[in-house]
């Protein structure tokens, strides 16, 4: 006979996953619906005066051109960090999964960055780029090349892409790498004797083998550029200038905090968050698809 | 019964407690002041605590201003708000807009009897912060106003006279080609450029900045700031940019690093600013003199407005506490008071007074050029034109004119689209202010 124990309860398992709920109710759902509820009304910093204006919030926004730049500027971000971020720490994973002589040392050096805070991140290379004491930017300077993120558009937003992915690689690296080290020997070599070079093998084995890990990072990635970078680019241009380094996550700060503008800030964010389950829902009805688990 | 005998000795200990804090009543001031202005503050509240001990004014830094005034918010609507909180003068609408959160400091002084005289305060200081009948709303603080650095020691490398200063817009370009000839690398700069090249032009030349009176008469406004006077104005600083004669180094205080590194000949900047740039160049070197004009544009200038931030009472505290406040504040405007802290931080004295005591004890002797920001302040009586700025959303009108400055340094605009598009910006950000505030 068969010995298990059970539990006849129905109560039981909802308890088991009370805890659970609770924090997703009060950390995810509660400021979601504040945010959805917030967006639909206009209303005084100091909340005096409220009123119900339906979407005049989001027929606002929708008027803006500011806010259609800074959703591109967000695009081309995006684009830009999770690319980069994905295609790089694959290269450095690849190549420290080759190394046989210190390898430990090359990853812990490569995992470093992931220690240090988006915030800090963002202040250290500001300093590095400074134009008036910036080494980098010193440097670049004898080489005839004028580095000035605090005037020049296009450089903060370079900058930002830099930073952010710089901050982003180990993360990427450590799951790349364990992806690596799981792939069986077995078939690397099998396809070697047959003949397979190392750029066949990368393509037809290793890199299928790898997808599931790069889906997850894929997915990652993207909600770290959206949503995750913030901390860089408050410390590095806090958007500027000109609000060419203005991405919609900073967009929201700005205009909640800094503007009191609390409905509009607040419709943006629901906007943010349609977006990011939008394409998150897109990665796992399509992108998905193509994985081999 | 035993139990009641209890609780009630236990809530007596309570109230018997409570008593014995309550002695010293403390008042709760959130400020925005870092580092040594912050050291400046703790030592301006020091002597009232040691003054009186009914009350204990506590200073808390919460970050920057836009930080303290968010805290401040928030803190109001968990009703757990400070008795005063700093706010710069971008923020004035904002607070005056906000019902039943703000107790105006006119009112304040009427309800606990304190004496109150707004006379004794200089016209645009006060007059940026009244209603148009003249009620103090805020408690001014630290107040300061553009006024016009010149480096001696460049001056006469380019062959200037370095006591004689520009007086005009047409001097200031003629004297910053010289300098930038005698190989500098820019002309003049200026510091916060939508607060000295845009709304103080205004008030210098007389000029709206926006519609009833610069808001101060409703806040249904319009911009005002595509003037032609103000076209030209940037059409020539544009053109300027060209040989470098003025050169566009960054928003806020940023293009001090500029000038204090020698690089500039000349620099508008803030009044505050003279100490860190005799602390770059030494004692001496940096000249103060008034704004330029220009003389087709009005004759004479009238005043320039002030910046900085003024302590508001927020509303929800028990009436008595509000005693200590008002008696607080009186405080802060005694003119020895007021001139101690004016000669230590460099911001404009909000009385007359104080600024002659300054000016008895020799201050401005051994410190040429520091009167020269009351001056300008005083130089007429203000009027609509020139009492200051009540403009909602400013934090953002700011951003937008900031902009579209920006892209007429770099070329992509004209003064007159860029001005334009300005004004319509903004407009659209004061219609959504006055929606929010009906």
């Amino acid at each position: 006979m068969e010995k298990r124990v059970t539990f006849n309860e129905k109560t039981l398992p909802y308890l088991l996953v009370l805890p659970q709920i609770a924090i997703t109710i009060a950390f995810f759902f509660w400021p979601s619906w504040q945010a959805i509820y917030q967006s639909v009304l206009l209303e005084d910093a100091f909340g005096g005066n409220t009123r119900f204006v339906w979407f005049d919030n989001f027929a606002h926004l929708f008027r803006d051109p500011a806010y259609y730049r800074s959703a591109m500027i967000t695009a081309v971000f995006s684009l830009l960090v999770a690319g980069l971020g994905l295609s790089i720490s694959l290269l450095l994973a690849v190549m420290a999964d080759r190394i046989v002589r210190g390898a430990t040392a090359y990853k812990a050096f490569l995992v470093w960055p992931y220690a240090v805070a988006p915030a800090v991140a963002g202040v250290l290379w500001g300093f590095l780029f400074n134009p008036a004491v910036g080494i980098v930017a010193w440097t670049l300077r004898i080489f005839g090349y004028e580095f000035n993120y605090v005037l020049n558009g296009g450089q903060a937003l370079a900058l930002i892409v830099f930073a952010a992915v710089w901050s982003q690689i180990s993360y990427n690296f450590l799951f790349f790498l364990a992806g690596l080290q799981s792939i069986p020997k077995s078939l690397i070599e099998a396809a070697a004797i047959d003949g397979a070079g190392p750029g066949r093998r990368f393509w037809t084995i290793i890199f299928p083998l790898l997808s599931p890990t790069g889906f997850f990072l894929l997915v990652v990635n993207v909600i770290y550029a959206f949503f995750g970078t913030f901390g860089v680019v408050d410390g590095l241009t806090k958007g500027g200038p000109a609000k060419a380094t203005e991405i919609l996550v900073f967009k929201v700060y700005n205009d909640g905090f800094r503007g009191q503008d609390l409905g509009g800030s607040a419709a943006q964010s629901v906007i943010l968050m349609a977006i990011v389950i939008l394409l998150t829902v897109v990665q796992f009805r399509f992108i998905e698809r193509k994985v081999h688990y | 019964m035993k139990r009641m005998l209890l609780s009630t000795v236990a809530g007596l200990a309570t109230l018997l407690s409570v008593a014995s804090v309550q002695a010293q009543v403390e008042i709760q001031f959130w400020h925005a002041m870092g580092g040594n202005l912050g050291e400046a503050v703790n030592a301006l509240v020091e002597p009232f605590n040691k003054e009186q001990n009914a009350y204990k004014v506590t200073p808390v830094f919460k970050g920057s201003y836009t930080e303290t005034l968010t805290a401040a918010i928030a803190a109001f609507r968990a009703k757990q708000n400070p008795h005063i909180v700093q706010v710069f003068e971008v923020g004035t609408a904002t607070m005056m807009a906000a019902k039943g959160a703000v107790y105006p400091v006119h009112q304040l002084m009427a309800d606990t009897k304190e004496p109150f005289d707004p006379k004794s305060f200089i016209g645009p200081v006060y007059g940026y912060y009244s209603t148009t009948d003249g009620k103090l709303l805020s408690m001014p603080f630290n107040s300061s106003t553009p006024v016009f650095y010149r480096n001696k020691e460049m001056m006469k490398k380019a062959g200037l006279d370095p006591e004689k200063a520009p007086a005009t817009w047409p001097e200031v370009a003629e004297m910053a080609k010289k300098i930038v000839a005698s190989g500098a690398k820019c002309g003049f700069t200026s510091q916060w450029q939508t607060w000295a090249l845009i709304e103080n032009f205004g008030a210098w030349h007389n000029l709206p900045f926006a519609t009833k009176a610069n808001g101060f008469g409703g806040i249904d406004i319009e911009l005002r700031i595509n003037s032609p006077a103000h076209v030209k104005h940037i059409e020539q600083l544009s053109a300027w940019t060209k040989d470098k004669t003025m050169v566009y180094g960054g928003r806020e205080g940023r293009s001090t690093a500029m000038f204090n590194a020698g690089e500039c000949g000349f620099h508008i900047a803030s009044s505050a600013t003279a100490s860190a740039i005799d602390k770059a160049l030494g004692q001496g070197v940096a000249g103060i003199s008034m704004m330029p004009h220009w003389p087709d544009v009005a004759a004479k200038p009238q005043n320039s407005i002030i910046g900085g931030a003024t302590l508001w009472v927020l509303q929800g505290k028990p009436a008595a506490e509000y005693v200590g406040v008002a008696k607080f504040f009186t405080y802060l405007s005694r003119p020895d008071v007021q001139a101690k802290w004016h000669q230590e931080t460099g911001y404009v004295p909000i009385t007359s007074a104080a600024a002659d005591i300054t000016e008895k004890a020799g201050f401005y002797k051994s410190n040429p050029g520091r009167d020269i920001a009351v001056k300008q302040l005083q130089l007429n009586a203000p009027t609509e034109n020139s009492k200051g700025l009540r403009i909602g959303n400013f934090v953002q009108i700011r951003d937008v004119v900031d902009e579209e400055l920006e892209a007429v340094w770099a070329g992509q605009k004209t003064a007159k689209v860029a001005l334009d598009d300005a004004v319509k910006r903004g407009n659209e950000l004061l219609k959504r202010f006055e929606a929010a505030n009906r």
